[in-house]
């Protein structure tokens, strides 16, 4: 083990530079986070990832955010393991009737000021599986949507280029929904 | 030992059935099946509810015979299966649910996917209007002095699928884990019917996303099998190609997610390097990070150039340079090891009777794999090992997928050395009948099984997918047993169950 460390000392990173906002995105967040500033959050953002009702690729790029070459936790994004703890919601499928209760219990459960954040194609209007009896749709008929990141799944840098968006209009001072 | 279609008997469809037998049967035999079950003379590999019927895929492993049985239920009922052999549980409950088809005797009648919260009930079968509004559970009791529980999910802590788990502990050590699951099922098999096959090729796609390209390849297959379809060799190629990169991308993410559930983050820092470059390299090649909807019914779409060829070439060489290194440092991190062997031990009896597929079977000791043992094209040509080993703990699951991540590298070089040119797909026509194929593929977690009826226009009537998952949920279960609640996520993340491919 030590070897292996040892030589990673002495190789460059693999981590790749930071991809520029999205254009289209920032301008929906200009528009869904306002202008009025209630509340500064500095450049950190923690994000609670729900699934709630996905095919499971979307979590496979979520996932991918944290590899060496994203490192999504240098943006000051982290992940964490309880909605009590996070500032943005990071929802992906489209919701179930089985999971529309868990999922507006898990934004309850988020201190305001929240943001959420619909990944996939599915979470914008239910994707391919809409109109199925087991299906309510895309996320914003269960709980406000801020952002969409579109794809199927969305590559894990139009993932980054979304949130990079969404902790830059934080930042100087937009507020949640 | 009777021969498994002699002992079926019964009366073949009217409409073809390929590329294995399909029989109706009576209600005597159907419940004679379920002793030959129960003794392990053959293996369950699926139970599915159609209109006013249920089948039943048996698997003969040792002969490479596949076989499904029909029973008729004009009463809206049948034998239960799970009686007599309890694998069948989850799948007659899920028939209830979907169809409103009963199993007579069943040991557990509570619904399974149907939480109460649809609006409908039966949507598969008899449909009636439901009230929506959730219905309350009852979970088996564990009783005795000093037990508590611990009720986990459906939303877990880290970025995984939903499920919940209910744990009975005596401090630290679990007596019962109790898996309720259908929290993601999308009702996929009813959206499928009635769809055009491009349409449900998409849905079949998006049954299990780690498993995009074998559960197409599955489908896939299944089209070509009913309507009697000879897809191109070059196909079949890339088709493999794909689905070894698929293997191969899997297999490093969890291997690293194990060890990081271990609290041995370095693993999953450098294997996850490894995954990444898989999928950029797939995206290269193919065009999409995870190949959705490259394989689709009549070959593939697109083809695969010199540089996608090249670069494929070299990724192997990255990974054969770097991943021994990380072998070796599982194997000689003791704390690691520590947390690996020896715990959730699943039993080679239990891994044969609920006939558990992919690493977890094999980690067991049952030796099984459709790509040998029901070689399809075109792995009846190339050379490969089926890594076998017998403890059953996470360490042997892990070793397995180490060991496979090996074999699939040998078979991605023998691919790209031998890969036929030629023409990457035919058009397929309609048959102006009805028709209906089966087919068994192994993905990276297990054989899947694709069944389905195509109506005269073409289009989908009926088709119903069967995640491996099906066959080791149940064992999670029996596996995590006398553990410690802290160990939980290791062994979960060691048989890495889809959730989404077992809810549809
Ligand atoms: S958007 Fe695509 S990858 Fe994401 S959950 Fe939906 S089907 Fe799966």
């Amino acid at each position: 083990m030590r070897k292996l460390l040892f030589e990673n000392l002495f190789k460059s990173p693999l981590t790749e530079v930071r991809p520029a906002s999205d254009l289209s995105m920032l301008a929906e967040l200009a528009s869904s986070l306002g202008l009025v500033a209630r509340q500064k959050l500095g450049r950190s953002l923690s994000i609670r990832e729900i699934d709630a009702g996905s095919c499971n690729g979307c979590e496979l790029e979520i996932h991918a955010l944290g590899n060496a070459f994203y490192d999504i936790e240098r943006f000051g994004l982290r992940f964490v393991a309880s909605p009590r703890h996070a500032d943005v919601l990071l929802v992906t499928g489209p919701v179930t009737r089985n999971m529309r209760e868990a999922l507006e219990r898990t934004y309850n459960a988020t201190p305001a000021p929240k943001w959420v954040v619909a990944v996939g194609d599915c979470a914008s209007d239910g994707g391919c599986f809409a109109g199925s009896y087991a299906v309510v749709g895309g996320v914003s008929e269960v709980v406000p949507v801020d952002l969409h990141i579109g794809g199927c799944p969305p590559s894990p840098e139009v993932l980054l280029k979304g949130l990079i968006a969404l902790i830059e209009q934080t930042a100087n001072g937009g507020h949640s929904t | 030992m009777p021969d498994m279609i002699e002992a079926l008997g019964g009366a073949a469809p009217v409409c073809s059935h390929l590329p294995w037998p399909r029989r109706i049967v009576d209600a005597e035999t159907w419940s004679e099946l379920a002793g030959h079950l129960a003794e392990g003379r053959w293996t369950l590999a699926g139970l599915w509810g159609d209109i006013g019927a249920v089948h039943m895929a048996l698997l003969d492993a040792r002969q490479g015979e596949l076989a499904v049985a029909t029973l008729e239920c004009p009463a809206g009922q049948f034998p239960s299966i799970a009686r007599h052999h309890a694998p069948a549980q989850r799948l007659e409950r899920t028939v209830s649910d979907l169809f409103g088809l009963k199993a007579v005797d069943a040991p557990d009648d509570r619904n399974w996917l149907d939480h109460g919260r649809w609006l409908v009930r039966h949507p598969l079968g008899a449909c009636s209007t439901a009230a929506g509004d959730g219905e309350p559970y009852a979970f088996l009791a564990a009783e005795g002095e000093g037990l508590h529980q611990i009720a986990v999910g459906p939303v877990h802590a880290g970025i995984i699928e939903p499920g919940h788990f209910r744990f009975t502990a005596n401090g630290e050590t679990i007596v019962r884990l109790e898996e309720r699951l259908g929290y993601v099922h999308k009702g996929i098999e009813s959206l499928m019917a009635g769809a055009p096959l491009e349409r449900t090729a998409r849905l079949a796609a998006r049954t299990s996303g780690d498993s995009t390209v074998a559960y197409s390849i599955a489908y896939a297959r299944a089209v070509e099998a009913a309507l009697g379809l000879e897809i191109p060799a070059r196909a079949h190629w890339l088709r493999a190609l794909m689905a070894e990169l698929e293997r191969v991308a899997n297999h490093l993410g969890d291997i690293g997610a194990v060890c990081n559930d271990a609290a041995f983050a370095l693993m999953h820092a450098h294997t996850g390097v490894l995954r990444e470059r898989v999928l950029r390299q797939s995206n290269a090649s193919f065009g999409h990070r995870l190949m959705m909807d490259k394989v689709i019914p009549g070959g593939v779409a697109g083809d695969l150039d010199r540089p996608g060829i090249d670069g494929i070439r070299s990724l192997v060489a990255t990974i054969r340079e770097t991943f021994p290194r990380l072998i070796a440092l599982y194997d000689n991190t003791a704390s690691l090891q520590d947390r690996t062997v020896g715990t959730g031990t699943l039993t080679h009896a239990l891994a044969l009777q609920y006939g558990c597929g992919g690493y977890a079977g094999r980690a067991s000791g049952r030796s099984f794999d459709v790509r040998r043992d029901f070689a399809y094209p075109p792995y009846d040509t190339l050379q490969f090992d089926v890594p076998l080993f017998q403890e059953g703990d996470v360490n042997a699951r892990l070793w397995v997928r180490i060991r496979e991540v090996e074999q699939s590298l040998g078979l991605i070089d023998q691919i790209l050395d031998g890969i036929p040119s030629g023409e990457t797909s035919v058009a397929v026509a309609r048959a102006g009948e009805p028709r209906e194929g089966v087919a068994l593929v192994e993905g990276f977690r297990g054989d899947i099984l694709c069944w389905l009826r195509l109506d005269p226009a073409g289009d989908v009537e009926r088709c119903h997918l069967r995640d491996p998952s099906w066959f080791q949920w149940p064992l999670l279960e029996a596996t995590i047993e006398g553990n410690i609640v802290a160990d939980f996520p290791l062994c979960n993340k060691s048989f890495n169950c889809s959730y989404s491919g077992h809810d549809l």
